[in-house]
């Protein structure tokens, strides 16, 4: 059993990385021939960056959309930021990091357990709007469902594992943490917690083939990262400019 | 009312979204271009017998080209954010409409065909085949979307539907399944120098006829220039203004303030177009063709400026686009933007105080202004993000005595579209247009009906025509359409003009002060 999720996580990070990798280089290497930022739009690199940090923090567009969308979105997405940094526990060991960058995720992790909570809430809101509102109902596929159920599971086992059936987080911490220093250790074998790790590693495999690319979207697309200044500066793809080249008139 | 032959929807307080109704819209496609409308533009005459290969080729040169293309088809998480946002489906209802079914249609193919999950499991992800009949479905659904980015503005991601409505269009047009209003159109620029097809002559004619009227009305020669050399402005206009009601009470005030600002200017005949439909097929290359006719003629002619009148996708590629499709501009004036909007430049005007203007002279009407969706969400004005919503609602303040803004929610960034963008402003789409103004229509007759506003100005030549059409469908009045620079040229008094009540005079002067 050890080995057996040893290798698959593994395998799972090498595809998660290797994926997004790969993606991020497609994303960066293709060129956007023209300046086309949704105005209003910051006139300076440092407004695009405060612009960018609104949207990822705060979902700036959705707020102006829908509240409700935005509400549970929000939540979700926040409450699997805080559990995440709390996961952080399981892989880093304290005496590999200094003081000053262990101590904030020291100080969230109670709070990481109302996080839970609130991704998983986020999740049900998100899964109910999908099903009850006709228009996004119309516009999701199966795979928008699964999404949901996906997260959603892992978000209840391991939050069954934290108030149900404890597992030996000592055991779970040595195993992953003996995972990347390379050395076997041995996986408390809970129900929970193999279903919590199988979910974990599915999401890992699929996220750079699926939606979830909108994570590093976000930060490539035009509309919203490009500074509003055509006319002061030309702007000018490659394969622009070889047609440039071409007729000079 | 005008007669239709759909059913014109009904003004209520309220656009409430509506409940879907699948295939309301599936029956409406614009007319396919004449063989010579594609070959004119460099595309094939007819459907190509490969088209299923030559399709996908397109997509996948596209994606590569553009990465807004390949971000937005990767990035969209079906949050439903857009889904209310788009006038065309809150006027029709079509889920199709949607921003995000729109995309949808190209999406689905693109996933069959490049992405792991759609080759292997394509229903899980929603891929499908690419068939003929997608290609018809693509041909009716983006075109009826005006590209007018409201739902961007909206989107967690900005996806802006309009970046993928030119992709279509392009590989439509690629496999010679063009549309005839925009092809023609372009062709027309490329013979004989603008989208109405009016030669030299013809143009010079008019620009005579508009200096005897000016004249005749206020006894100051004020000059419309074609083809000066050595002129200080490139004026540089959509082809409307030449002679459609209202724009060219707009040109006659463009060239009112031009005259009292005291700059030399000329028009072109060669570039006689601002409009650049390029934008609206996604060609870049028809684009940076028609572009370049403006570059030509400000070399030619030696100006050192150049300025735009009222259009709003024509600004868009005169702001956004110009500088790299017809750059450097390096042999102009670096002392003011290239281009520059007449807007902006009446505005620098009005600021120092070169203009006399009589206020009263507008107060029979009660305005309100439509932003164009091009203006509002794809260009700027001035230095400030955000001066194209403010300049020109400064500049109709400065001339009119009453002014009243309709409601928040469909001005500035989230105006809303007039219903004729994108290369949809042909008889062939009146259905799409008229049920696509219900949202404009609605805010404006809100602002009649409390605000006792009389007219909308605009400052977008495709805005004006629809506005002009549309109207009449929801019980208005098609003269309730105003430019901004007619009401600038309704009150601007020019240096020697005599007042028609001379005794009043004094007391205007100094109300233009105040
Ligand atoms: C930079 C970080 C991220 C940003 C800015 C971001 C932003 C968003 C936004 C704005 C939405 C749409 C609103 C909503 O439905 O919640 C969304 C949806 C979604 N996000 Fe993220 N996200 C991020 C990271 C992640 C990660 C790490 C995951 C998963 C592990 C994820 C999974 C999802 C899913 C599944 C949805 C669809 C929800 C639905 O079906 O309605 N996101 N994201
Ligand atoms: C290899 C990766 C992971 C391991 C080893 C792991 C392990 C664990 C363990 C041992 C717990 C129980 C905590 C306790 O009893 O206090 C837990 C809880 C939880 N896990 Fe994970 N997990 C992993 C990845 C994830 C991911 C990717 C998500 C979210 C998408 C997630 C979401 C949760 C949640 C919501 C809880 C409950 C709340 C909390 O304790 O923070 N886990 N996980
Ligand atoms: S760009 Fe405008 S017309 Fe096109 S889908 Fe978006 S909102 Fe609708
Ligand atoms: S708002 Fe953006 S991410 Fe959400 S469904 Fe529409 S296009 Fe997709």
């Amino acid at each position: 059993m050890s080995f057996f999720f040893a290798m698959l996580f593994y395998v799972a990070a090498l595809i998660l990385v290797l994926g997004l990798a790969r993606k991020i280089f497609q994303y960066a290497w293709t060129p956007a021939p023209l300046k086309i930022p949704t105005t209003p739009a910051p006139v300076t690199r440092s407004g695009v960056v405060l612009r960018l940090f609104r949207e990822v923090v705060f979902f700036e567009s959705l707020f102006k959309s829908t509240k409700w969308t935005w509400i549970f979105g929000w939540m979700f997405h926040m409450g699997l930021f805080l559990v995440l940094l709390r996961h952080l526990r399981y892989f880093v060991d304290p005496a590999w990091v200094p003081t000053w960058v262990w101590l904030p995720i020291e100080l969230i992790q109670p709070f990481g357990i109302y996080a839970g909570f609130a991704m998983v809430v986020g999740l049900i809101g998100l899964f109910l709007r999908r099903i009850f509102v006709d228009r996004v109902r119309y516009i999701s596929a199966p795979s928008d469902y699964l999404w949901l159920i996906l997260l959603f599971f892992i978000g209840f086992s391991g939050l069954m594992m934290q108030f149900v059936s404890h597992t030996d987080i000592v055991m779970v911490k040595q195993y992953f943490t003996g995972l990347l220093t390379y050395s076997q250790g041995e996986l408390p074998v809970d129900f929970p917690l193999i279903v919590h790790l199988l979910l974990v590693a599915v999401l890992m495999i699929l996220f750079p083939f699926s939606k979830l690319l909108h994570v590093p979207g976000i930060f490539f697309s035009p509309s919203r990262n490009q500074v509003d200044n055509p006319r002061e500066k030309r702007h000018i793809a490659r394969w622009a400019k070889a047609l440039d080249k071409q007729e000079t008139n | 009312m005008a007669k239709a032959k759909f059913d014109v929807p009904e003004l209520t307080e309220y656009v409430d979204v509506p409940a879907i109704a699948e295939g309301a819209m599936a029956h409406l496609s614009p007319f396919v271009a004449k063989p010579e409308n594609n070959t004119d533009l460099g595309f094939p005459g007819e459907l190509v017998d490969d088209w299923h290969d030559k399709t996908l080729e397109k997509l996948n040169d596209l994606r590569k080209r553009y990465r807004s293309l390949q971000v937005y088809l990767d990035a969209c998480v079906k949050c439903g954010s857009c889904t209310d946002k788009c006038h065309y489906f809150l006027g029709t209802a079509d889920p199709k409409n949607m921003p995000v079914a729109r995309q949808d249609l190209l999406r689905k193919v693109y996933r069959r065909y490049f992405t792991f999950a759609g080759k292997y499991f394509p229903k899980l992800v929603g891929a499908e085949d690419l068939t003929r009949e997608t290609l018809d479905e693509w041909y009716s659904y983006y075109h009826q979307c005006s590209q007018c980015r409201r739902c961007s503005v909206f989107c967690p991601y900005g996806i802006d539907t309009a970046e993928i409505s030119m992709a279509a269009r392009e590989i439509l047009d690629s496999i010679g399944y063009g549309q005839k209003y925009c092809n023609e159109i372009i062709a027309k620029v490329y013979k004989i120098g603008n989208n109405l097809g009016l030669p030299k002559g013809a143009l010079a004619d008019t620009l005579e006829g508009l200096e005897e009227d000016v004249e005749e009305e206020t006894g100051i020669a004020v000059k419309f220039p074609l083809d000066v050399k050595g002129a200080d402005i490139l004026l540089i206009t959509p082809s409307a203004d030449f002679f459609a009601e209202p724009h060219v009470d707009g040109l006659i005030g463009y060239g009112k303030v031009l005259h009292e600002a005291g700059v030399s200017w000329t028009l072109s005949s060669y570039a006689s177009e601002a409009a650049n439909f390029g934008m609206f097929i996604g060609s870049y290359e028809n684009m940076r063709r028609v572009s370049r006719r403006i570059r030509k003629v400000a070399l030619d002619l030696g100006v050192k400026r150049i300025v735009f009148g009222e259009c709003g996708h024509a600004w868009r590629v005169a702001y956004s686009f110009l500088n790299t499709l017809a750059g450097p501009f390096d042999f102009l004036d670096p002392d003011y933007p290239v281009p520059q909007h007449i807007m902006e430049f009446t505005w620098d005007q009005i600021q120092k105080g070169n203009l006399n203007i009589d206020k009263s002279a507008n107060d029979d009407m009660t305005l309100t202004f439509h932003d164009s969706c091009n203006v509002a969400r794809a260009t700027r004005m001035g230095d400030k993000p955000g001066g194209q919503i403010e300049i020109p609602r400064n500049v109709i303040k400065a001339v009119c005595n009453n002014y009243v803004d309709m409601h928040h929610e469909t001005i500035g960034e989230k105006t809303f579209c007039c219903g004729g963008g994108g290369g949809l402003l042909t008889d062939d789409l009146m259905e799409i247009r008229v049920k696509g103004a219900l949202p404009r229509m609605t805010a404006l007759k809100n602002v009649m009906e409390e605000e006792g506003v009389t007219h909308m100005a605009a400052i977008c030549a495709i805005c004006k025509s629809q506005f002009t059409k549309v109207l009449p469908y929801f019980g208005m009045d098609m003269d309730q359409i105003v430019c901004v620079h007619q009401l600038v040229s309704n009150a601007i008094i020019l240096t020697g003009q005599k007042t028609e009540d001379d005794a009043q005079e004094g007391e205007e002067a100094q109300e233009a002060e105040a």
